[in-house]
């Protein structure tokens, strides 16, 4: 098994022992990176700084001191400002950016010793389920059906991220989730992806998309890597005042395989009409799981899921368009040709009408509606007035003595490229049912890889915790995944 | 609530993005869709309830107020677009 297809656990211990330097578990990925460019994953390559960092980690690893990331290549989804690197969240807006400085995610795991392999593609702004509007084209699922060479999307909005770890061109990738951005891909390829709690990662230098709802999480191939990799990302920084000045457990150490006693809710509000039975019969073999291994099923009721969609879609545009406001073509990035004549104004509406997608205008202009004087009651009010429901369904549960809680990651197995390009933009909004409520209520949640569906593709399950619970999270994700015993990979067509 | 072409083209203008008048038709009949897919919110009951402002219950910290940082135009205008003399250089604003 060549070492891109490893896990962090078992490079870290390579890499202890010396049975393998950094720099040639990173020209591993690099040659993997470069014979998977049919997936269009990574988007901008930076082989000649994570060579540097793979030597630099290699002189540290043989000091003995060598952090559990010392030597790790990873992909870093786009949205992350990366110095001197492009950093254009897939948006031709951000065309030509190079930030001056490093997000404190990045400078984390940089600081640990990881090796940056390069940027991953994903959609444009996080705005997507589909990866399909970026400005770099879509990335594609290594997956596909049993007998068919369709493309399939690797969701989104973390899709590059979810590609490059499924297809091992990186040991693992940083994403980030405002209403499933993780656990929707990382479902949809495979693999691991953890949202922490909102407040637990530093939002520092991630370009914004709703800042209420965004939260960075490693996407991995094992929940054991997700909890190696979640430790180095987490922690208080006082560049993001919304970051929590509360200590980071041992992740890793948390994962003792005992939930005996611990309380599993399973809500019966996300038990929609026409569900897939697959989805349907996936979950019922997630609660047997959990139940093997001692823990106490109960059914509970969240009754206000069914509005966590219409509230996201107005607070997230909302946010954004706030956010969005300082792509102006002054400061940075792309700005407009203009004619004879044209002012300021021009200029602003111009250069955001060719920088933005199509997707990403909508979004602005639904946030800027709802927003605006007069409909700011009616929608924005009442959106964050649902949210605080929302999120007291949630507390009250935990109150009750629910541990976590069990639900189906995604609606459905990866969806083919261009399916949904005639639908309704409402139609891909529902991607998001059961992941945006987490996003809504600053939860962490966790999805684990648990079964194939009858055409081969990979379903996943959603673990919610307690808020600052990540380390119980992660420990019935562990569970969950030991039990499925999910191993299956991609088929190599590209 | 529907929204007309001329909800459509002030919202744009608000927006500070360019919407071809051909184009006003389908971007209203979307923005439509996804207001009435809002429109499900109306069957709540919020009374009584406070619009959630924090995520995670918390006082914002207070940090010093020194200065921090400074002196680095350069960085500050390097990925500008138009940059002269030390400033971010953009068209007329008035007449």
């Amino acid at each position: 098994m060549s070492a891109n297809s490893w896990t962090i656990a078992a490079a870290r211990d390579a890499l202890r022992k010396g049975e393998i330097s950094a720099v040639d578990l990173t020209m591993s990925c690099l040659t993997a990176i470069d014979a998977g460019d049919g997936l269009n994953a990574f988007v901008h390559k930076t082989p000649e700084i994570a060579l540097e960092q793979a030597r630099a980690a290699d002189v540290r690893i043989a000091a003995g001191d060598a952090p559990a990331m010392c030597g790790i290549p990873l992909g870093i989804k786009d949205l992350f400002c990366t110095k001197g690197v492009p950093s254009q969240a897939a948006s031709n807006i951000l065309k030509g950016f190079r930030p001056e400085y490093e997000s404190t995610v990045t400078t984390r795991l940089f600081g640990a010793g990881a090796v940056m392999l390069g940027k991953l593609n994903m959609d444009e702004f996080a705005m997507g389920s589909s990866n399909e509007t970026s400005a770099y084209g879509n990335a594609v699922n290594p997956w596909q059906r049993k007998g068919s060479n369709v493309q399939l999307t690797p969701g989104g909005s973390s899709g590059g991220s979810a590609a490059a770890v499924a297809a091992d061109l990186c040991l693992a990738a940083t994403g980030t989730d405002t209403g499933g951005s993780i656990r929707q891909p990382a479902a949809f390829t495979g693999i691991v992806g953890i949202k922490p709690t909102y407040g637990r990662v530093s939002r520092w230098g991630i370009v914004a998309f709703a800042s209420s709802l965004d939260q960075a999480g490693p996407m991995t191939k094992s929940v054991r890597d997700a909890a190696i990799m979640l430790q180095a990302m987490a922690g208080h920084d006082p560049k993001d005042s919304t970051s929590a000045d509360i200590p980071v457990p041992d992740f890793e150490a948390a994962l003792t395989g005992d939930i005996r006693g611990k309380v599993i809710g399973i809500p019966k509000e996300y038990r929609m009409d026409g569900m897939p039975a697959e989805i349907e019969a996936l979950w019922a073999r997630g609660v047997e799981m959990l139940k093997d291994a001692g823990a106490e099923v109960r059914d509970i009721s969240l009754p206000h899921t069914k509005y966590a969609l219409p509230a996201y879609y107005v607070i997230a545009p909302a946010e954004a368009s706030s956010n969005l406001a300082r792509y102006d073509g002054v400061r940075y990035g792309h700005r407009a040709k203009l004619a004879q004549g044209d002012g300021i104004t021009e200029m602003y509406e111009k250069t955001r009408a060719e920088g933005f997608g199509p997707e990403v205008q909508r979004r602005v202009m639904v946030g800027t509606y709802v927003l605006s004087a007069g409909f700011y009651d009616a929608y924005y009010n009442r959106a964050r007035k649902v949210r605080a429901l929302i999120k007291r369904d949630f507390e009250l549960v935990f109150a009750e003595g629910v541990d976590a809680i069990l639900t189906p990651a995604t609606p459905s197995a990866a969806f083919g490229l261009g399916e949904m390009a005639d639908a309704d933009p409402v139609k891909m909004y529902l991607n998001d049912v059961f992941t945006v409520t987490v996003n809504l209520a600053g939860l962490p949640g966790i999805s684990v890889p648990v079964g194939l569906d009858a055409q081969g593709l990979p379903l996943g399950l959603q673990l919610i915790g307690r808020p600052w619970e990540e380390a119980a999270l992660l420990n019935y994700a562990h569970v969950l995944e030991s039990r499925a015993g999910f191993v299956a990979k991609a088929e190599k067509w590209w | 609530m529907a929204i007309d072409i001329d909800t459509a083209r002030k919202v744009a203008k608000l927006a500070r993005i360019r919407v071809e008048e051909a184009d006003l038709p389908k971007l209203a009949g979307q923005l439509s869709g996804i207001l009435g897919f809002m429109e499900e919110l109306n069957e709540v009951d919020v009374t009584g309830v406070e619009p959630m402002t924090s995520v995670t219950p918390m006082r914002l910290k207070r940090r010093a107020d020194v200065v921090t940082d400074g002196n680095i135009q350069a960085q500050v205008l390097k990925n500008a677009p138009d940059a002269r003399e030390g400033f971010f250089a953009v068209p007329k604003v008035v007449e």
